[in-house]
């Protein structure tokens, strides 16, 4: 039987799209979305929170977990599924595609750069990220774990084609972290 | 005066929650996403037609109605002001189509939507400072080509502003802007802080609030996070320099707050007075 999404489409989409923009806002914090749905596995609950409150029909999706994950991302957000150069939205349960293939937008126009959402292992306030920029005082640390081999430095790759770029979302079980394409680790 | 925090309002029957329906929510939500990820980079958006005309903060109050919680408590400010026309009428439109508490007191609002003021109380973290924008174009009287400004965001080409600022020394011996000074984002892109007095650019510095603008005509959102470098564009041998009028208000005695003149007769009598409101009530002890 399909999994139900939000309780409440209205407010809980918008508690879930303020975790996020709180989560973008400060990268490296971790914010715990609340009431986050429960998704099919490998979607974890934070993941389908962020699916429903941003994806619909004008949103090219594309996810790695399964046909029960895919048949609740289409029933409950009628997102259209894509390639992943061609996503606005990647769900990535697993390693996700390398990300120099993924949309990072054009120079005049950077917001068209995907939103890369991951699932990890573990997050955690302190570890090992030393995080430095927009939304971050001086400096915050963040520990990940689970992180598929190379990602960081892939991403460091991106750095100097900003302002295009990629956003990412780390999720654990309901909580999230940000790491924006502004945000450099050290 | 009003108590720091209003009563919640009776909700209008037949309205989504917060009047935009939950598409156009989205949109401008994954705008916003986007124009947090890109600081002082311009995203277009759908602009919807709003129950308020064009120029009085149409673009603002969709910024809000697509952040806005049943949790949050707003506060609405014109030039300073929460008792002006504009700033009573975006008020009493969220207490009613969302039901939220609202206030005067910045300490107390987690959102506080302006047109062309930044509070003198300073912001904290958490809170969410909404600016209504007329023109978020900082190029457009140097270049009326849309394409062209695009490109020249995208080439970080910012010359043309320059030369108007030294055009301006040469003819006045000064920096003529005394409000919508543009500022540099992050070190990246150019930016219109909208027409707030050039005496409030420095608290967009490492503000610890999130800085959002709405621009409804124009169909722009963008925005600054939280603690980002916002430098006022400015000369070494002419630094930016903030104007305010060398005045003490006339209520509260301030000689640090932003003034505004009021004429008081037709015998050229006037005072100066705090433009922010409630933060010369606040020192006045209501």
């Amino acid at each position: 039987m399909m999994q139900p999404g939000f309780a409440d489409p209205v407010l809980d989409a918008q508690s879930a799209f303020r975790a996020v923009l709180e989560a973008l806002s400060h990268p490296g914090r971790i914010i715990p979305i609340a009431p986050a749905p429960i998704p099919p596995a490998p979607l974890s609950p934070a993941m389908g929170a962020l699916a429903l409150a941003l994806c619909d029909a004008d949103t090219p999706v594309w996810q790695d977990g399964g046909a029960q994950a895919a048949d609740w991302l289409r029933f409950h957000t009628g997102a259209p599924f894509a390639e992943a150069p061609a996503a606005m939205f990647l769900f990535a349960t697993g390693r996700p595609p390398a990300l120099s293939t993924l949309n990072l937008g054009t120079d005049e126009v950077p917001q068209d750069g995907a939103t890369l959402v991951l699932n990890v292992a573990s997050l955690k306030a302190q570890g090992t990220l030393r995080l430095r920029g927009p939304g971050i005082k001086d400096e915050v640390s963040l520990g990940v774990e689970g992180l598929p081999e190379n990602f960081l430095a892939e991403r460091a790759a991106l750095r100097p084609h900003f302002p295009r770029g990629l956003d990412i979302v780390f999720c654990c079980g309901a909580q999230i972290a940000a790491l924006p394409r502004t945000t450099e680790v050290i | 005066m009003n108590i720091p925090v209003n009563p919640v309002a009776e909700q209008l029957a037949g309205y989504n929650f917060a009047y935009l329906d939950e598409a156009t929510k989205r949109m401008i939500r994954r705008a916003i996403l986007k124009a947090v990820a890109v600081p002082g980079h311009q995203v277009p958006f759908g602009a919807r037609e709003m129950p308020l005309p064009y120029g009085w903060g149409t673009g603002g109050i969709q910024v809000t109605a697509s952040i806005l919680g049943p949790r949050d408590v707003l506060k609405v400010i014109d030039q300073g002001a929460d008792d002006t026309t504009n700033a009573v009428s975006i008020r009493r439109f969220f207490g009613r189509v969302a039901g939220v508490r609202t206030t005067d007191r910045t300490r107390e609002a987690t959102i506080v939507q302006t047109r062309h003021r930044i509070p003198e109380t300073a912001l904290r973290e958490g809170q969410v400072l909404v600016y209504q924008v007329p023109m978020p174009e900082p190029l457009f009287r140097l270049e009326p080509r849309v394409s062209e400004t695009t490109r020249l965001h995208a080439l970080g080409d910012y010359g043309l502003m320059q030369v108007r600022l030294y055009e301006d020394i040469v003819k006045h011996g000064e920096v003529a802007t005394a409000y919508n000074h543009p500022v540099m984002v992050n070190a990246r892109y150019l930016m219109s802080p909208s027409p707030i007095p050039s005496f409030d650019n420095p608290k967009m510095h490492m503000n610890p609030a999130l800085q959002l603008f709405g621009a409804g005509r124009e169909k722009r959102i963008y925005a600054v996070p939280p603690y980002t470098a916002v430098q006022s564009l400015d000369f070494e041998d002419h630094p930016f320099r903030p104007i305010r009028a060398p005045h003490a208000c006339a209520l509260c005695n301030s000689t640090e707050s932003y003034l505004d003149e009021v004429i008081t007769d037709d015998q050229g009598g006037r005072m100066f007075v705090c433009s922010d409101t409630d933060y010369c009530a606040e020192r006045r002890g209501e």
